[in-house]
């Protein structure tokens, strides 16, 4: 029999919007969707921080959200336009970390009984899918949480710095907890993934792995601490 | 010697054309017949093996669009063996300005290969050596540049120019690279339909013309009948006969030496050519010799213990009880004495019992000085990867003690005989590449292997096969034809009695010894008395290996161990040819020294007078039958080599 | 030295397969990792049992047929090194080595430790060469190649085409090795006209393939034998995005 040559069909992912369904593609949609997240992250992280400026500041803050560009734009449309497109990245970004995953499954049936050692960052496929899981987990609960108040001591109508406050009480220090393991693991999504971003977008060489990763590092240790310290100064009382 | 074979009328004609050499090529070329488009796809050829020669040769025919059957025993045709050629390829550019011309590597191939090769046929390839490196350029193989982004060449082997072209120490694997993507190209084109894990086992033959194939699936084990309009062997060279070579472990001479038995003739089988740096034997375990760059020899000294038996550490070993014996015969060449020399000298010290390492099968290539003279980091920087390489493999560093090499086979000169245009003498049979005996005479130059598999393959058979083809359309064959059946039936047969014997000893048991025999007694030096000890010992252990092997499993299957035996029964035949025809050439010349032939100081010593010829052998089933086809020197002069 | 293998058994792609476990003694630490397996297959004839059956060819490192995962690393613990270039000596007196073939949905085994790598051919066939047929090859020097350009492509074409970066990929990705062909060509002035068609069929391809996309992880260049760079498969995301944006 001959060896079976590549069958003679047009190529199934012909125009450009298709092209993002190959598993290149697929990449490519998930390290434009992280950057926009990321973005996201910073300005919240910066955002969270004026928590340390006073209620005054920090509600305020949550009011300017709502009012950006006001009048020309109304009433929380800026917020809300956010909101969409966050939404829409991270669906699209979870679209494509699924059928990644699904396609990486099928790809190897039959798993090896010895177990595999990590050269490189194998860990980092883990840190990537599970804990991308449990990073969906924590922001469900956080916008319940902190959002619409739904799961909040406080309730819903409370302003955003009473949530903050009641919601990290020395008494709830295992919701502390959650939150800071929640946002290590989000700290750990992002130091594959800003790395991982400039790979995919065609961006690494050689000579720049050293500076990306470093930088990479960087920026997830930063929002990490930006993030972390809000919890952390409520539960041991530094903020009231 | 007459119990051992026959002579039969010579040779006549080899169809090269006549005429100034400088023209033959283009006469030949345009004196063919050609085939037209429309009816190429009409057509088809076999092609077995994708080494350099066979892959391009599938590919350009599947360009010009014939219909291509694409042969290999590998997984995949990029593993063909050309893909383990490390120093480079030879062509004429003469980039360098320094005198080189196709003149001049046509002379310089015909005095390296001893006198023993045709004009016609090395003219020829250095004219198309030029066009080869165009081709590969094309095709985008990597080769090395200079500064200025212009393709680099450095010298090879005693030539005195720079005309050697490489890609770093892979320029086999980057050539052979180039070749298989232009095939793949052409399976994705549908012009060539690929069989991998296929081994041919036998040659179909109907009314005296080649007509196919019988090949095996290597993974379902089921017997295939592959009928085409021409057969081109390209399975490379039979170094493996002496088990232990530099060769890769698979490959055999079973597509040429079934094309023999078939009767194509074989031509010159006796000349190996034996490398001699490479990396010795560390055990009976040992199942293949890994080459390493002769380049070494530049910088490293060769030397052994002045006592017999001296177990001494080599650092233990004082100054004046060493020999450097290249530098003491050789004074002028010293270390850098060609690769014939330096392996017959290393063979004599180990012979005398100072030999160094396990069982005495070495010599020392020692780099203390270069070391003390250039500095570890020069040392490292020029030999770093291939001390590298050595330490994986002995677990020793070449910077603290000596490296220890020994010569070993690494090419054979010999194969199929093919007219000028790469024609056996079954009509419709094509052998190109290694597979054939064409261009290299007696002794192959460094990086002229590779320039003659592409040059076969992509320029001078799609040439004249054509002439060939253009006798088309051929009668169509079915896979009951008579003769096909009967060809179908024998490969069955055989394969059934080695599953059957079952008997008490390893096939690879039987390859060792073999191999142990061919390198005593037909190896770097050969003796009258010592070949005709090994005829009888090879037939001896041919009958007891039809007697005793044992081979696991069954056929319908891969079995892997069914495939050795087959090519070590292959491997038993050619074996004894090979040694009648060292035992017939009298003389000594390029890789066949026979001791009685010698110069006063121990130097090959031709014999033209009476040896001039290519000895080609005709299978009979016993005695084979030499038919002489003379060589005639016109455009150079025949001279003795001296290195003194 | 003794040792314990534990190796996977496999009659045929149909059959489940399962480990098996030998003892072997007298390993000699200047053995390949090859001949070790050759004495042991030499005595499981002689007591009548089916030999293991294993790729390999060249023997030095070079026609990337043999394979093995060996104690969960593809051709085994030493960097750089393929498994018949891997000697004895890096083992210990009374060693359990497990040994396993390439693992993934593309590589089906065939026998025992040999799987099929032939998807590796159908890549290169969608788009893996220069279209220059034979005889229409312009003077060799008219195209000079920038130093750097030459050595850059040729670190990615000397893949050997193993398929230890697919064994070692957590998702069974053939990233690495189409990567390298794609950067080996696309730097090469010879391999520009076909440059974004290639790598959209290539990866394709790949895809249809069934092996796994890549996400960076990196093992894949960890274990590479001939250390083919992980920013060939930078140098594939960034043509394939070109090609995207038309
Ligand atoms: C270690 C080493 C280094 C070398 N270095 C150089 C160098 O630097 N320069 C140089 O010029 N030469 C060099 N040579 C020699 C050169 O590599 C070979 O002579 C040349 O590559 C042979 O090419 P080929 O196409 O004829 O055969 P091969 O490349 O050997 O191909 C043989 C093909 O035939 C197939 N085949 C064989 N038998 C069968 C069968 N029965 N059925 C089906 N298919 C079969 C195989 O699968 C394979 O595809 C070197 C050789 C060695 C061993
Ligand atoms: C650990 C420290 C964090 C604190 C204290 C915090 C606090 C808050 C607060 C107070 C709000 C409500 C803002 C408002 O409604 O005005 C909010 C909204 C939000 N937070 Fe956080 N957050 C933290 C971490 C995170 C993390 C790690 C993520 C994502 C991974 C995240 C994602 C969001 C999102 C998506 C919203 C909704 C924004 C919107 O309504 O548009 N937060 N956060
Ligand atoms: C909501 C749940 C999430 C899941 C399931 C998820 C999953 C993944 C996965 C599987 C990857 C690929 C990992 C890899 O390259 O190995 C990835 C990459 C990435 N993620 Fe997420 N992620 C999530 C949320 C986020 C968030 C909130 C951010 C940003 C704040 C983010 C930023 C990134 C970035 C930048 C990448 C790199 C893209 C690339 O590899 O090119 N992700 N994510
Ligand atoms: S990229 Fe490396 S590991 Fe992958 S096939 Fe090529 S040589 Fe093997
Ligand atoms: S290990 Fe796999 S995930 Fe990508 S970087 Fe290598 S192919
Ligand atoms: S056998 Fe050829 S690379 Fe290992």
């Amino acid at each position: 029999m001959a060896t079976r040559p590549r069958p003679k069909t047009p190529s199934p992912a012909a125009g450009p919007l298709k092209r993002y369904r190959s598993s290149v593609g697929k990449k490519a949609v998930m390290a434009v969707t992280g950057a926009i997240l990321v973005l996201f992250l910073i300005a919240h992280a910066i955002g969270n921080l004026k928590v340390f400026l006073g209620r005054q500041d920090f509600n305020h803050y949550s009011h300017w959200l709502r009012s950006v560009g006001e009048p020309a734009i109304p009433h929380r449309v800026f917020l809300t336009a956010l909101e969409v497109v966050l939404t829409v990245a991270v669906l699209l970004h979870v679209w494509a970390a699924v059928s990644l995953a699904r396609q990486a499954r099928r790809a190897r049936p039959v798993r090896y009984a010895a177990r595999p050692k990590a050269h490189e960052h194998r860990y980092a496929t883990h840190v990537m899918r599970y804990g991308g899981i449990v990073i969906v987990l924590f922001v469900i609960w956080h916008l319940l949480d902190l959002t619409f108040g739904a799961v909040n001591p406080k309730g819903g109508n409370a302003q955003p710095y009473d949530k903050v406050i009641a919601d990290f009480d020395p008494s709830r220090w295992y919701i502390t907890l959650f939150y800071v393991v929640a946002v290590i693991l989000v700290g750990l999504h992002l130091r594959h993934g800003l790395f991982s971003a400039v790979q995919t977008l065609g961006w690494g060489r050689q000579r720049r792995y050293p500076a990306v990763r470093v930088v990479a590092d960087v920026v997830a240790a930063l929002l990490v601490i930006g993030f972390v310290s809000v919890p952390v100064m409520v539960t041991i009382g530094v903020l009231k | 010697m007459s119990e051992l074979f026959t002579e039969g009328a010579p040779i006549q004609d080899t169809k090269a054309p006549d005429g100034p050499i400088n023209e033959r090529w283009d006469k030949r070329r345009f004196g063919g017949k050609l085939v037209n488009p429309a009816n190429r796809r009409k057509l088809s050829v076999i092609v077995v093996g994708t080494g350099l020669a066979g892959g391009s040769a599938a590919a350009t025919l599947g360009e010009l669009g014939y219909q291509v059957k694409s042969f290999c025993y590998q997984d995949s045709p990029r593993r063909a063996h050309s893909i383990a050629a490390q120093g480079g390829i030879n062509a004429a550019k003469n980039y360098r300005n320094d005198g080189d011309s196709i003149q001049r590597l046509f002379y310089d191939t015909v005095k390296g290969g001893d006198y023993r090769s045709r004009e016609s046929n090395v003219y020829r390839l250095a004219q198309v050596s030029v066009e080869i490196i165009d081709q590969c350029v094309a095709q985008g193989v990597p080769f090395a540049r200079d500064y200025g982004g212009l393709l680099d060449t450095r010298s090879f082997g005693g030539v005195q120019v720079s005309r050697t072209f490489y890609a770093r120490g892979q320029t086999g694997q980057q050539l052979l690279l180039g070749a298989y993507q232009a095939l793949e190209r052409q399976i994705a084109a549908g012009t060539v339909t690929m069989f991998t894990r296929h081994e041919m086992l036998e040659l179909i033959i109907v009314d005296g013309v080649a007509r196919g194939i019988i090949a095996r699936d290597m993974i379902t084990g089921e017997i295939e009948t592959h009928i085409a309009d021409a057969v081109v062997l390209a399975s490379g060279g039979y170094g493996n006969v002496f088990f232990l070579s530099t060769n890769a472990k698979g490959c055999n001479v079973t597509a040429t030496w079934r094309a023999h038995r078939k009767g194509a003739l074989f031509a010159n089988p006796c000349y190996t050519q034996i490398h001699p740096t490479c990396i010795p034997q560390s055990g009976e375990h040992q199942s293949k010799l890994t080459l390493m760059s002769e380049s070494l020899r530049n910088d490293g000294r060769v030397w052994v213990p002045v006592k017999k038996g001296d177990t001494r550490k080599p650092g233990d070993i004082p100054e004046d009880e060493r020999d450097y014996y290249l530098e003491r015969i050789y004074p002028s060449f010293g270390n850098l004495v060609p690769r014939d020399i330096a392996s017959r000298a290393a063979k004599n010290v180990c012979d005398e019992g100072r030999g160094v390492g396990p069982g005495g099968l070495g010599v020392y290539l020692d780099f203390a000085d270069a070391i003390a003279r250039l500095g570890r980091d020069a040392v490292a920087a020029k030999y770093g990867n291939l001390f590298e390489m050595y330490e994986r493999i002995t677990g020793e560093d070449p910077f603290e003690v000596p490296m220890r090499i020994y010569p070993a086979v690494h090419y054979t000169m010999g194969g199929l005989w093919v007219d000028y245009d790469l024609q056996s003498t079954i009509p419709g049979l094509f052998v190109i590449g290694e597979a054939n005996f064409s261009d290299h005479g007696a002794n192959r130059l460094g990086a002229s292997a590779l320039m003659q598999g592409l040059a076969d393959g992509y320029f001078v058979l799609p040439n004249t096969i054509s002439d060939y083809l253009a006798k088309g359309p051929f009668e169509k064959i079915g896979d009951d034809h008579e003769a096909v059946v009967e060809a179908r039936e024998a490969v069955k047969d055989r394969i059934e009695k080695l599953l059957s014997i079952d008997g008490d000893r390893t096939p690879d048991s039987f390859h060792r010894e073999l191999g142990a025999l061919m390198w005593e007694y037909c190896g770097m030096e050969r003796t009258d008395a010592g070949l005709r000890k090994a005829i009888d010992r090879i037939r001896e252990l041919r009958e007891e290996f039809w007697a005793r092997v044992k081979v696991p499993g069954e056929n319908e299957e891969l079995n892997q161990n069914l495939e050795k035996a087959g090519r070590i029964a292959d491997f038993f035949e050619l074996a004894e040819l090979m040694c009648i025809d060292a035992l017939h050439r009298e003389e000594s010349c390029g890789g066949h020294f026979r001791a009685e032939s010698q110069t006063p100081d121990g130097e090959a010593l031709r014999d033209d007078e009476r040896f001039a010829y290519v000895a080609a052998w005709e299978y009979t089933g016993h005695a084979p039958v030499l038919h002489k086809e003379n060589l005639e020197y016109e455009y150079v002069k025949m001279t003795q080599r001296s290195y003194k | 030295m003794k040792l314990t293998l534990k190796i996977w058994r496999q009659k045929n792609a149909a059959d489940e397969g399962r480990m098996a476990s030998y003892e072997v003694d007298d390993v000699s630490p200047d053995m390949s990792f090859l001949e070790m397996l050759d004495v042991l297959n030499e005595r499981l004839i002689l007591e009548g049992e089916d030999p293991v059956a294993f790729d390999h060819d060249c023997r030095e490192g070079i026609c990337g047929m043999c394979s093995l995962v060996i104690d969960g690393t593809p051709h085994g613990p030493e960097k750089a090194t393929t498994t018949c270039q891997l000697h004895m000596r890096k083992f210990k007196d009374g060693d359990v080595i497990t040994i396993e073939p390439w693992r993934a949905r593309a590589f089906p085994v065939v026998k025992d430790l040999v799987v099929d790598r032939s998807a590796f051919d159908r890549i290169i066939q969608a788009g893996g060469y220069v279209s220059a047929p034979t005889g229409s090859a312009p003077e060799a020097a008219a195209i000079p190649v920038p130093k750097a350009d030459a050595n850059d492509a040729f670190d990615a074409a000397t893949c050997i085409g193993c398929g230890a970066c697919v064994a070692a990929c957590p998702n069974a990705s053939a990233m690495l090795f189409t990567a390298a062909k794609i950067t080996h060509l696309g730097l090469l002035p010879q391999g520009q006209p076909e440059r974004y068609d290639r790598v959209v069929s290539m990866v394709d391809q790949m895809d249809a393939e069934g092996f796994g996309g890549c996400t960076n992880t990196g093992e894949c260049t960890a274990v590479c034998p001939k250390g083919i760079p992980f920013e060939t498969i930078s140098r594939l995301n960034a043509d394939l995005l070109k090609a995207s944006r038309g």
